[in-house]
């Protein structure tokens, strides 16, 4: 094994790699779960000022002096958060399938 | 200026100096240059991202633009942290899984090309020109300020520290020094708050409910719309500051400097924390400012509302806060233009010298050597177009900073991982495109032309309407990279680089072992 990795380029099929059925499920694993999330993140962060730009519905009061606008945006700052941790989370798990998928097709 | 702010900015020069000395004894190698060699852990890489990140544009001008603008000013702290969920969810990991020192690295991990590299280190060099000189000028400013000192003497001194730290301690030292400021800027951040806070009774909601009549705008100053009148230039600026994030070369830079995606990936976590919680905290001192120190007398030191930071502490805290503020503002500005220093010398001497002129035939110390006078020429250029540049407006470089990394790197970066058609023209254009109509539309814009004599470099109408070209300029940027594409593969271009490696590596990580 140590041989064909330190030979280098050349020794890796890297065309036949990318069909195991292993890597494929692992990209399809790893998309279906970043997708929405790039998704929500996006649209959440392009409707603030679309709201505020053209309509007036966040320019209420929604606690004291408080307005929407200042709610929602603190809701973004809780949403990154909470998808940072998420995300964390989740990696861990492509971690593990990431070193079987190593040792399996090539550290064979 | 009392004997407390020398005695101030003293030690905060003293203990960065130190910590060069220290890190100087460690910088032999090429990667120790770049990367530190890798060996920095999550959280002191999370933290130096977090000192890379948070510069005088987050600290001073955030909490100036929201004290004179309210909520549109606090439209920045939104975009800079928002656009950390794209780093990390899009690029940090693929860029570290496939690069070395620089974005052109992994780009080239794709496309051997040199024109390819060669358009990435342009770009890079051209982004960290604009940042730096935004730096440097709020530096000049602000030690004018504080000291008195002429503006060119400030400039050079500030110049003259980065080139020091760079020079001698390359990553490890420039690293060291964005931790310890990090840490400092959140004390005096934190402090800040806390005593604005108190000020306001601890009463959160009360504070939002005196705001409405403490400035010029009244209620208007916490709704959106102060300066953002106009949608379309407000979703442009958004989109400029949401990706443009993702393709500044300084902040790519931080995830080589540890040692796997893993790592790479809880820094972001750690500094995820940290920037979220110093943009919530810019809310305090927006407001503070506005209503402790007033618009008058912010906009009189500085129209921009730059120094209402540091004016906020002294009213707050004396002389002493003030100070220490001052000094951290100082220090705040000199991690960043080392950062920007080492990211600019490693396009030149990395990409252009050592890949594109030597074909990667460089010893460790023709490397080391080549990234040490690319630094200089770096530092001394930004100097002295610094020296000329007192007048220009940093917000206005920061943010074309920005509109350029969005426009002419994060199409090329995001396409280079996920498309699999992508090539080397498509590449090139993109990366080309993206640079030209971000600097054409913001040369164009009334950033740059304003009817009033002597307000910007042109005087005259402009002839774009926004300030910031991003949401032409980005999709611009894609669209070149499809066009190019699209043209060229009837060609049968081949890349040498096949995309399933690519596409392996990225995923998972893996490296052949470097020889």
């Amino acid at each position: 094994m140590t041989n064909q990795v330190a030979r280098g380029k050349s020794t890796l099929d890297y065309e036949k790699l990318v069909q195991t059925e292993d890597f494929k499920g692992l990209v399809k694993r790893k998309k279906v779960f970043a997708t929405p999330f790039v998704i929500f993140f996006f649209a959440a962060y392009f409707i603030l000022p679309l709201l505020t730009g053209y309509t007036k519905i966040l320019e209420t009061p929604a606690i004291g002096a408080m307005t929407w606008t200042w709610v929602y945006a603190f809701s973004m700052f809780v949403m990154v958060w909470v998808f940072t941790s998420i995300y964390m989370n989740k990696a861990k798990h492509f971690d593990v399938e990431v070193d079987k998928i190593i040792e399996k097709n090539v550290l064979k | 200026m009392s004997w407390i702010s020398y005695v101030i900015f003293f030690a905060v020069i003293v203990l960065t100096l130190y910590i060069t000395y220290w890190a100087a004894k460690q910088t032999t190698t090429a990667s120790d240059f770049y990367t530190a060699g890798g060996s920095l852990t999550g959280w002191q890489n999370g933290m130096a991202i977090a000192g890379d990140y948070l510069s005088a544009a987050s600290f001073l001008g955030i909490a100036g633009a929201i004290s004179l603008n309210g909520f549109d000013g606090f439209y920045y702290s939104i975009g800079w942290l928002t656009a950390y969920l794209v780093v990390l969810f899009l690029i940090a990991e693929p860029l570290r899984n496939l690069g070395k020192f620089t974005m052109a690295d992994m780009i080239g991990a794709r496309f051997g090309a040199k024109k390819v590299r060669g358009a990435a280190a342009l770009n890079t060099i051209t982004i960290v020109m604009f940042y730096m000189l935004a730096q440097l000028v709020g530096a000049g400013a602000l030690i004018k300020l504080l000291f008195g000192i002429e503006y060119w003497i400030a400039v050079l001194i500030v110049g003259t520290m980065m080139l020091i730290y760079v020079l001698f301690g390359g990553m490890t030292a420039t690293s060291w020094v964005q931790i310890v400021k990090a840490i400092l800027l959140m004390l005096g951040t934190i402090v800040i708050s806390f005593l604005v806070l108190m000020k306001f009774n601890f009463n959160f909601i009360g504070m939002f409910e005196t705001m409405k009549t403490a400035t010029p705008h009244g209620e208007a100053f916490l709704h959106s719309g102060v300066v953002y009148t106009d949608t379309i230039g407000l979703i442009s600026v958004l989109i400029a500051l949401v990706l443009g994030t993702a393709g500044l070369p300084h902040i790519l830079m931080r995830f080589f400097t540890v040692k796997d995606a893993k790592t790479a990936r809880s820094s972001v976590i750690y500094s995820v924390w940290i920037i979220g919680i110093f943009y919530v905290l810019t809310i305090f001192l927006g407001f503070g400012a506005a209503k402790f120190v007033g618009s008058d007398a912010i906009i009189a030191e500085n129209a921009a509302g730059n120094m209402a930071a540091p004016m906020l502490a002294g009213v707050l805290g004396g002389d002493a806060l003030e100070s220490f503020v001052a000094a951290v503002a100082f220090a705040t500005i000199l991690a960043v233009v080392a950062g920007l220093v080492l990211s600019g010398a490693s396009a030149i001497a990395h990409d252009i010298y050592g890949q594109i002129f030597k074909n990667g035939n460089v010893t460790e110390k023709q490397q080391v050597n080549a990234a040490r006078w690319a630094s200089i020429a770096i530092g001394v250029f930004s100097i002295l177009l610094a020296l000329g540049s007192e007048k220009l407006n940093v917000a206005f470089l920061v943010s074309l900073a920005f509109c350029v990394a969005a426009s002419a790197n994060v199409p090329t970066i995001l396409l280079t991982i996920y498309w699999k058609k992508f090539n080397t023209t498509g590449a090139v254009a993109s990366m080309l495109t993206g640079l030209i109509v971000a600097l054409v539309l913001v040369a164009i814009s009334p950033s740059v032309m304003n009817p009033v004599e002597g307000a910007t470099l042109i005087t005259g109408d402009p002839i774009f309407p926004y300030a910031n070209p991003a949401i032409f300029s980005v999709p611009a940027g894609f669209l070149a990279a499809w066009i190019g594409t699209l043209v060229s593969s009837k060609r049968h271009e081949k890349d040498e680089i096949s995309y399933a490696e690519v596409r392996f590596k990225a995923e998972t990580g893996y490296k052949e072992l470097d020889l």
